[in-house]
């Protein structure tokens, strides 16, 4: 099975001020989106047990006139406290990119 | 009745910082398209804690230097606002009269005659704690509620204000106005806002603006202009070969945002899920459909404070053996470190805080990673000692040197020897801010919490304006 990162175009990450990480999944086309949008391993549940968050924390957003998944969670970390690793959460989509896409 | 088509208003914004610099010739396309005001932000907390708890600037001097004269020259031709946010990175009193300095000394150097506004929002715990008891402050997802002591535990607290201090500002007559911590967005709609245009495209077409030209195809050629009229919002990149496309435009919205549709706002929320994009041209996009709702008016508090000082070792391993089983050597290391720093200098574990991060391993994983499938081929340990003082964490972390050296794999192994890059290895790393607030306060008043000062610069001399 193919995975995120061979099938979406683009995926980002980045603090959404310093308690919340967003990520943007542009998928490139419409076949795409869907495919990705029906992915399990990019459910609110799923990606608060991979980030260590509530699952009832994790918002899902789809943006079809963008063919974009956004996903938005707190960060387990505030930004720059003392076990912050990745203060811009620029890193965060890296684990994203090995979810099977069917 | 035929009504008037409400005059346009347009917007210069050089950058998404002032200090990160706006090539001249897209500046001076930008002054020749005759704008009605140039904004721009000159801070965020995107760089950590740091910069409010210690009320210092991220952005050099001279680079700031560099832009603003840029701008108070560009200002001066046309006679236009220059309205300037969150100055010095985080906005706090410091940060104002940072910024004002700079300003007095351009002006001097140039010759100009300027009147400016400082709009200064930094607060006293002691002030916050009168609406924490009135009820009027309440928390943002995730955090909990406030409590008195958390707001004494900040060393610097900022509430980002809206629109309306630089309007009134303006109305007063000020050329430029200098601001403490403000929403990105507040600094690039206010004069648009002021002049009755349509609200939610003014706040739109700020968000599309907040970071200059990444809302463009190539987002190192400088800002964008904003054009807020009465159907929309148009941009277009200042630099003449860049282009703005609605996919470029549009995909903004999503930048840094945790929600694709949504910004809240003081007093307003904006909404641009209908917004439809188009192109005008090869390089403009048109904005149409942003609409806004008008919400009770709050002023989101950012608070940050000293937690402790750090130190830092960091060390390299590429051994294979120690690759191959580096999760055990890591915790048996721990293990041996936090004993010695127990029996030899008598710390108990609650007194500091020992991290080991396997940068090459593991350092980035999030919690729920699956394990790596190949052992890595080196990896640099980044040992963090974080305690009251800065004293103590170096003694800790001279005491884990030369464990950190030497520790071996297997008690019965020879003694091995990492790779140290630095002498010493104990890198002191100062305090350790942490971001404290994530609330926000209920006002009657948008300037309720916002104190103005003005100034005059004329003849090369400063002088206070009551």
């Amino acid at each position: 099975m193919q995975s995120l990162k061979d099938v979406a175009q683009y995926v980002r990450s980045k603090a959404a001020g310093p308690y919340w990480v967003t990520v943007d999944i542009f998928c490139g086309d419409a076949q795409a989106y869907e495919r990705i949008r029906r992915a399990p391993g990019l459910s609110g549940p799923a990606v608060g047990r991979l980030y260590g968050v509530s699952e009832n924390a994790v918002k899902v957003f789809e943006v079809p006139a963008l063919n974009v998944i956004k996903i938005s969670f707190p960060r387990v970390e505030p930004q720059g406290s003392a076990h912050d690793a990745d203060s811009h959460a620029g890193q965060y989509f890296v684990p994203l990119l090995d979810v099977p896409v069917a | 009745m035929s009504e008037a088509r409400m005059q346009a208003c347009r917007v210069l914004v050089p950058s998404g910082v002032l200090g990160s610099g706006c090539p001249q010739a897209a500046f001076d396309r930008g002054i020749s398209l005759k704008p009605d005001a140039i904004a721009v932000d000159a801070g965020s907390t995107d760089s950590g804690p740091h910069y409010l708890g210690a009320g210092v600037s991220k952005m050099t001097r001279k680079a700031v230097k560099r832009d603003l004269r840029q701008l108070m020259v560009g200002r001066a031709e046309l006679g236009v606002p220059l309205l300037i946010g969150s100055c010095g990175t985080s906005g706090t009193d410091a940060g104002v009269d940072w910024m004002a300095d700079i300003c007095a000394e351009v002006a001097a150097e140039e010759g100009q005659s300027v009147k400016v506004a400082l709009l200064y929002s930094e607060q006293e715990p002691e002030r916050l704690k009168d609406y924490l008891r009135r009820g009027a402050i309440s928390p943002l997802p995730p955090a909990g509620a406030l409590t008195p002591e958390r707001l004494e535990s900040c060393d610097h607290i900022v509430a980002l204000m809206g629109y309306e201090p630089f309007a009134r500002a303006i109305d007063d007559g000020a050329d430029i106005v200098l601001a403490g911590r403000t929403t990105d967005t507040a600094v690039l709609a206010a004069v648009p806002l002021m002049r009755g245009l349509p609200i939610g495209p003014s706040w739109h077409a700020a968000k599309t603006a907040e970071c200059g030209g990444l809302c463009t195809t190539r987002s190192r050629q400088g800002g964008v202009m904003l054009t807020i009229h009465e159907d929309g919002f148009d941009v277009e990149p200042l630099d003449a070969d860049n282009t703005c496309t609605p996919w470029s435009v549009s995909a903004h919205m999503l930048y840094e945002n945790s929600d694709p549709f949504e910004l809240r706002e003081p007093g307003v929320v904006l909404n641009a899920r209908d917004a439809v994009y188009t192109a005008l041209d090869p390089r403009t996009v048109r904005v149409t459909g942003s609409t806004h709702l008008a919400m009770p008016y709050t002023m989101k508090l950012e608070g940050s404070g000293a937690v402790g000082f750090r130190t830092m070792v960091f060390s390299g391993i590429a051994d294979p053996k120690i690759m191959a089983r580096l999760d055990e050597f890591l915790s048996k290391l721990r293990a041996h470190l936090t004993e010695g720093v127990s029996s030899v200098l008598g710390y108990a574990e609650r007194e500091y805080d020992l991290e080991i991060r396997p940068y090459g391993a593991h350092a980035l994983a999030p919690p729920g990673a699956p394990a790596a499938q190949t052992p890595p081929r080196e990896v640099g340990l980044m040992t963090l000692i974080t305690a009251p003082d800065q004293t103590t964490a170096t003694e800790i972390a001279k005491f884990c040197n030369p464990v950190l050296l030497h520790f071996p794999l297997n008690p019965d192994d020879p003694m091995p020897s990492f790779a140290f890059p630095f002498s010493p290895a104990e890198v002191e790393l100062g305090r350790l801010y942490e971001f404290k607030l994530q609330h926000v306060v209920a006002i009657d008043d948008p300037l309720e919490l916002v104190r103005t000062v003005r100034f005059a610069v004329d003849r090369g001399e400063r002088r206070a304006v009551a």
